[in-house]
C-alpha cells in the first residue's frame, strides 16, 4: 500500500505548457515600466501538458478522504453530507463583482437579506451579518460586539471574558485577540458549568461568558437559565459559540436561551462543504441591544430597492474584504431552502438519535465518563484498553484501517483520551451498526494482539508520521536539489 | 540525579546564582513530562523578566508551556544553541540553560534545595 | 420535503427503541421545557431540487451583470482555466475537513504544500502558511506578525492600500491596542517616503501595496530601505497576478509579503470566497498564523506531509496563540496553485504582459478624449488606473445603460478603471464613444 508520490514540481519538464491564453490584441507596454521594477526571470513554477496536470491532482485527491467516500464522525466538526445540488447552483454568481452598483446586484442582496433573515428565525436573534468567513472569526466578530457594547457605555472596567475549561481553543484564542484577560473556570463533575465557579469569576471586570450548548462534551447546560442570569445581573454578555447548533435546530434557540451574540458554523450546521480546511463561513448573529455595532455595510431597504449602507458610526467596522464569503452562503442558502423548518428539525432529531445510538452501543466496551443522554455527539475514551497500553490515538489509526475517518481525539482536554464522536444525520442505521462493529473488533485486537494497534495504520499510502522532526526542522516547501 | 550546585522552583525550573546573575532553565523532570521539545522560544538580550512571570515558551509537538522567571530583573544572555537544537534540553536540561538574568529581586526562601526539590517531585507524583 | 436523512420513519422508531426510547422527544429531555419552541420554526415552505433551481435562477436574472467589465479594485476578472474548478470538485478534496489524520489526507496535505511552494515562488521568501481569508485579513495578521516580532505596538501603512483593506486593519488593531499610522500618498500616486522615514520612530514595521490600489507602482526597494534603516519590517501587499512581470517582495527586501489569492483562478463570485496568502522570511516563519503543512518521513522513510509548527496554534496554545484562525480558505488556495502550475512561467509571465497591455491601451484611448486625464500620468501602472474626469457619476450611468461595468467611481470623483486580459481592443472603442457622448452630448449629433 505504501507509495510516495511526484510533487508537482518533480514532474516539470521545460516548454510544456497547459494554458491558453488568446493572442493580445493590443500592444505590448512592458517598456512603460521602468526596468528597476521589473523582475529579471520567470516564476519558478512547474511546466506541466493539461493531461499530466490533471493525472496529478486526481491522483492526489485518491490519497484523501472526504465525507463522499466515507463516514467521518469528526466530533465538532459536523461532518454531514454537502448535497450535490448546492454545488451546481453556487457558481450561477460567479461572474458577479462585488463592486457592483447596488441595483446591478439585487439578486445577491436579496438572497443575504433572506438569508439573514431566516438565520434569525433559526437561532432566536434580531440580526444577522454574514461577514465573517469561518467560526472563528464569527468568534472575533462577536466578542467585538460585545467589547464595542461595553466602551459604548463607557464601561471601560470590563475587559475579561470568562471562558469554561472545556471550550473549543479558539474560543480563549479569539477573546485574547479581542483584546479581553481570559478568566477559564472549571467545569462541574457533570462536565457542565459550575455555577458556584461562574459566581465566584463574575464581577465589574465580566465583560461576557463564551458557551457552547450543547456543551463540548455533547451535553445540555441544563442550567442555561440560571448561567444567563448570573451573567446578565453581573453586567456581563452571553456569546454562543454555535459549533454545536446542529443538536437544536427547531427544538431550542440561543436566542430563547438568553445569549446575546453568537456565531453559526454554516459549513457545518447547513451542509456547506468543509473544502478540506475551508472555506467556511461563521455569520454572527446579534440581539437588537448590539446592532448598532453590526460591521458594515449593512444590507437595508430603501425606496423599494436593496442597498449597502456604511453609515453606521458606532459599527466595529470591517472584519473582511466585502461581504463574506457569499458562495458558501449560498450553498447554505440553499440547504435550508430545500429543508424549510421540519426539515431541519428533523435533521437535529436525527442527528440526536445517530449519536445516541451509537453511544448506547459502545457502552461496555470503551468507557462513556458522562453517560447520560447526549445530544449530536458523545465523548467516549478507552478506558481499561488503555492497560493493555493502547491510547487514543493508537484506535483512531485501527479505525483508518477499517475505513473509516477517525473521531476527534484529545478533545475536549477536561477529558484524559477523549474521543469524540459525532455520527450527524447523515448516517444509515447500518452505517453506525458497522462502526461500532469496527470499534469493538478494535477493542477485541487491543486485548489479543496490541502490536497490531500499534503499526495501524497499515492501508494508507504512507505510516504514521514523525511530527517531531517535522516541528523540529521544519521543511515547509519543496526545494530543487 | 537533581544537581545540588542550584536552586529549584515548584513550576520545575532550575536557577543558578552566581553574583548578581541568575541562569535559569528547566528541570529533566519538566522536560521529560513535556516530551519531545521541538522549540524554544527564547527571550531576547534587553527583555525585562518578572519573579514568577513567564518569560519562555517551550514547544512539544502537542503541546506548549510557559516558563516562569525565578527572578525579576534583565536578561543578559540566552542560549541561542537551543534555537536550532531544542533536543538539547531532552538531551541534558540541567546543562542547558535558558536564559542568565541579572536580577533585582530574588526570593531564596521560595526556592528549594536540590533534596527538597526530589522530594517535592515524588509528592506530585 | 427535501431530506437527506436516510433512515426511514421505521427504522427511527426501532432505533429509539434500541436505546429505550419512545418517541424523538425523549432525546432531549434535558432541555427544559419552557426554553423549548412551542411552534415549528416560521420558514418558507421547502422545494423540491426543481423549485430550488428555479428560485436560484430567479436571483441571477435579478442581477444585472454580464456585460464589459473594467472594475478591479480588490477583486479581478481573469481567466480561469477549466481544469481548475473542476479538479477542485474532486470530492475527496471538497468534502474533506481539516487534515488531523495525516495518513489518510496526503492528497489534501501535499497540494498545500505544493501551494506553500507556489506561494514563495512568487513572493522569492521562504515560507508561506495555509492561507488566512482574504487579502485583507492577511494585512490584519501581518500587523500582529510585526507587532509579536518586534514588540511594539505602532505600525505605518500606506494610505494607498485597498480602503477595505485598511478597514479590516482598524477593526483589528481597535482591538489589539495598535497604534496605526497612515502614511500618505505623494501628487505621483505612490506612498511618501519621507512620511515613512519621519514615523518609524517607535514601529515595529510598514506596510505598502504594490500595485497600490490607484494602481500605480512602488517605489518598494526604497520604501523597504527606508522601513529596514529604522530597524523596522517591510510587508508588500502585492497583486499575485502582477509577479509574473514585477520585481518580487524578495527581489526589494520585503519581510513579509501578503495579498488576495482572487486574481489566481477564483472566480468573483460577489467578494468570496477568496483566499489571503501570507509568505515570510525564514526567521518570520514561526510568526506566520495559522495552519502550516510539512515534509517528514515515517517510519519506513516514506516522505509524508504533515501539519507542523501547531503549538503555535489556538488549539494548543488558546489564549495565547497571537491569532485565533483555524479553518482558512485552503480549496481556494489549492485552486490558486493549481492556476499556478497550469499558466507555468511563461503563462503567467505572458497574463501580467497582456494585463498590462490591455490597461495601457484603454488609458491611451480614454485620455485621447477631451476632458479625461490620467490622474499619476508620471507613475507607471500594472492593470488599474485613476483618470479624472467631469461627472464621473454620470458615465457610470450612461456605460450601466449599456451593461457596461466602467471603472470605480471613487469618493474624491475619480474613477479607478481596470483592463485584464478579459477585455477587448473593441470593447475600449465602444466605451470611448459612449463616453465622448456623455460629455459632449450636443459632439455626436452631427
Amino acid at each position: 500500500m505504501r507509495s510516495e508520490y511526484k510533487l508537482i514540481f518533480e514532474r516539470s519538464h521545460e516548454g510544456r505548457r497547459a494554458y491558453d491564453l488568446p493572442e493580445c490584441d493590443a500592444p505590448s507596454a512592458v517598456c512603460e515600466i521602468p526596468e528597476e521594477y521589473r523582475a529579471d526571470n520567470d516564476l519558478k513554477l512547474p511546466e506541466l501538458g493539461e493531461v499530466d496536470l490533471v493525472r496529478h491532482y486526481t491522483n492526489l485527491s485518491r490519497r484523501n478522504f472526504g465525507v463522499d467516500n466515507g463516514f467521518y464522525p469528526l466530533g465538532s466538526c459536523t461532518m454531514k453530507y454537502n448535497p450535490k445540488i448546492n454545488e451546481e447552483l453556487a457558481p450561477m454568481f460567479d461572474e458577479v463583482h462585488p463592486l457592483l452598483d447596488p441595483a446591478m446586484c439585487q439578486g445577491c442582496l436579496a438572497l443575504m437579506a433572506d438569508m439573514e433573515h431566516m438565520l434569525c428565525e433559526i437561532c432566536g436573534m434580531d440580526a444577522f451579518t454574514l461577514q465573517p468567513a469561518a467560526g472563528a472569526h464569527g468568534e472575533l466578530t462577536g466578542l467585538m460586539h460585545i467589547r464595542a457594547y461595553h466602551e459604548h457605555r463607557g464601561d471601560t472596567a470590563r475587559t475579561t471574558m470568562i471562558v469554561p475549561d472545556a471550550a473549543h481553543g479558539t474560543n480563549p484564542a479569539s477573546a485574547a485577540m479581542a483584546g479581553f484577560k481570559v478568566k477559564e473556570i472549571k467545569s462541574a463533575p457533570d462536565g457542565g458549568v459550575d455555577l458556584d465557579a461562574l459566581r465566584a469569576a463574575v464581577g465589574p471586570d465580566t465583560a461576557g461568558l463564551m458557551l457552547t450548548n450543547p456543551s463540548t462534551l455533547g451535553l445540555f447546560e441544563r442550567n442555561i437559565k440560571e448561567i444567563a442570569k448570573i451573567v446578565h445581573e453581573a453586567g456581563g454578555l452571553l456569546y454562543y459559540d454555535g459549533a454545536n447548533l446542529n443538536a437544536i435546530m427547531g427544538v431550542v434557540r440561543p436566542g430563547d436561551m438568553g445569549f446575546d451574540v453568537m456565531h453559526i458554523n454554516l459549513h457545518k450546521t447547513f451542509s456547506t462543504p468543509h473544502g478540506g480546511g475551508g472555506p467556511g463561513s461563521g455569520p454572527v448573529g446579534v440581539k437588537s441591544h448590539l446592532i448598532p455595532f453590526m460591521p458594515v455595510p449593512r444590507i437595508e431597504q430603501k425606496d423599494g430597492m436593496l442597498t449597502l449602507n456604511y453609515d453606521k458610526p458606532d459599527s466595529i467596522g470591517k472584519i473582511k474584504s466585502f461581504y463574506g464569503n457569499f458562495g458558501v452562503i449560498v450553498k447554505a442558502y440553499c440547504y435550508i431552502r430545500s429543508l424549510g423548518a421540519a426539515g431541519l428539525k428533523e435533521a437535529s432529531e436525527n442527528a440526536v438519535l445517530n449519536a445516541n445510538y451509537v453511544m448506547n452501543k459502545l457502552r461496555g466496551v470503551y468507557e462513556i465518563p458522562h453517560d447520560r443522554t447526549c445530544m449530536h455527539e458523545c465523548v467516549v475514551t478507552p478506558g481499561e484498553l488503555m492497560d493493555y497500553g493502547v491510547n487514543t490515538s493508537d484506535i483512531a489509526k485501527a479505525l483508518i484501517d477499517r475505513g473509516y475517518h477517525p473521531p476527534t481525539i484529545y478533545f475536549p482536554l477536561i477529558v484524559h483520551e477523549a474521543m469524540m464522536i459525532e455520527p450527524t444525520e447523515s448516517e444509515s442505521r447500518e452505517t453506525l451498526d458497522e462502526f461500532v462493529e469496527a470499534m469493538k473488533g478494535i477493542a477485541e485486537q487491543v486485548k489479543t494482539d496490541a502490536s497490531a494497534i500499534h503499526a495501524a495504520p497499515v492501508t494508507t499510502p504512507v505510516g504514521r508520521p514523525d511530527e517531531v522532526t517535522a516541528a523540529r526542522k521544519p521543511i515547509v516547501k519543496y526545494e530543487e536539489e | 540525579m537533581v544537581p545540588n550546585d542550584r536552586k529549584y522552583t515548584r513550576d520545575h525550573e532550575w536557577v543558578m546564582v552566581e553574583g548578581n546573575v541568575a541562569k535559569m532553565g528547566i528541570t529533566a523532570h519538566a522536560a521529560e513530562a513535556l516530551g519531545d521539545i521541538v522549540y524554544v522560544e527564547l527571550p531576547a538580550v534587553g527583555d525585562e523578566t518578572v519573579m514568577g512571570e513567564s518569560y519562555c515558551v517551550v514547544e512539544s509537538v502537542k503541546a506548549s508551556s510557559s516558563v516562569f522567571s525565578a527572578v525579576t530583573g534583565t536578561v543578559v544572555e540566552v542560549n541561542e544553541e537551543l534555537d536550532g537544537a531544542p533536543e538539547k534540553l531532552n538531551e541534558d536540561a540541567f546543562e542547558n540553560f535558558i536564559a542568565a538574568v541579572e536580577f533585582t529581586e530574588i526570593n531564596e526562601d521560595e526556592l528549594m534545595d536540590a533534596e527538597a526539590y526530589e522530594k517535592f517531585c515524588e509528592e506530585e507524583a | 420535503m427535501r431530506s437527506y436523512v436516510p433512515n426511514t420513519e421505521k427504522e427511527r422508531l426501532e432505533m429509539l427503541h434500541d436505546i429505550g426510547m419512545n418517541s424523538m422527544d425523549d432525546l432531549f429531555r434535558d432541555i427544559p421545557e419552557d426554553l423549548k419552541l412551542k411552534k415549528p420554526l416560521d420558514l418558507p415552505k421547502p422545494l423540491s431540487e426543481t423549485e430550488l433551481r428555479d428560485l436560484i435562477h430567479g436571483f441571477v436574472y435579478m442581477n444585472e451583470e454580464g456585460g464589459p467589465l473594467f472594475r478591479g479594485a480588490g477583486a479581478y476578472r481573469h481567466y480561469i482555466p477549466s481544469v481548475v474548478p473542476q479538479l477542485a470538485m474532486r470530492s475527496e478534496f471538497y468534502t474533506a475537513y481539516t487534515p488531523y489524520q495525516a495518513e489518510m489526507s496526503q492528497g489534501m496535505l501535499q497540494s498545500l504544500f505544493e501551494y506553500q511552494t507556489v506561494i514563495c515562488r512568487l513572493t522569492g521568501l521562504d515560507a508561506a502558511n495555509a492561507s488566512v481569508y482574504d487579502g485583507a485579513t492577511a494585512a490584519a495578521e501581518a500587523m500582529l506578525m510585526l507587532r509579536d516580532n518586534k514588540r511594539k505596538k505602532k505600525i505605518l501603512y500606506s494610505a494607498a492600500l485597498n480602503p477595505d483593506v485598511i478597514t479590516v486593519m482598524k477593526t483589528y488593531a481597535h482591538c489589539a491596542g495598535l497604534e496605526l499610522v497612515e502614511i500618505p500618498v505623494t501628487d505621483k500616486g505612490v506612498t511618501d517616503k519621507a512620511a515613512v522615514a519621519a514615523n518609524m520612530d517607535g514601529a515595529a514595521g510598514c506596510i505598502a501595496a504594490n500595485p497600490n490600489y490607484y494602481g500605480c507602482i512602488e517605489p518598494m526597494a526604497e520604501l523597504a530601505e527606508t522601513v529596514h534603516a529604522a530597524n523596522g519590517l517591510f510587508v508588500a501587499y502585492v497583486n499575485p497576478i502582477s509577479l509574473g512581470v514585477l520585481k518580487r517582495p524578495a527581489d526589494y527586501g520585503a519581510d513579509i509579503a501578503i495579498g488576495d489569492g482572487q486574481p489566481l483562478g477564483l472566480p468573483m463570485a460577489f467578494g468570496g470566497p477568496y483566499v489571503g496568502f501570507m509568505a515570510a522570511t525564514k526567521k518570520l516563519m514561526r510568526n506566520l498564523p495559522g495552519r502550516i503543512a510539512g515534509q517528514t518521513t515515517d517510519a519506513e522513510g516514506n516522505r509524508v506531509f504533515v501539519l507542523t509548527l501547531q503549538a503555535r496554534e489556538q488549539h494548543i496554545r488558546r489564549e495565547m496563540a497571537s491569532s485565533n484562525i483555524c479553518s482558512n480558505q485552503m480549496l481556494c488556495a489549492i485552486m490558486a496553485s493549481m492556476y499556478c502550475c497550469v499558466m507555468g512561467p511563461k503563462g503567467m509571465r505572458e497574463v501580467a504582459e497582456q494585463n498590462i497591455a490591455k490597461a495601457h491601451e484603454l488609458a491611451k484611448k480614454l485620455t485621447a478624449l477631451d476632458g479625461v486625464k490620467l490622474r499619476y500620468p508620471d507613475t507607471p501602472f500594472f492593470n488599474e488606473f485613476v483618470i479624472d474626469v467631469e461627472d464621473a457619476a454620470e458615465i457610470d450611468k450612461a456605460l450601466a445603460n449599456y451593461s457596461i461595468t466602467g471603472g470605480l467611481v471613487l469618493p474624491d470623483g475619480g474613477m479607478l478603471w481596470c483592463a485584464t486580459e478579459m477585455n477587448n481592443t473593441e470593447e475600449f472603442d465602444f466605451v470611448c464613444d459612449l463616453i465622448e457622448d456623455t460629455l459632449d452630448p450636443m459632439g455626436g449629433e452631427e
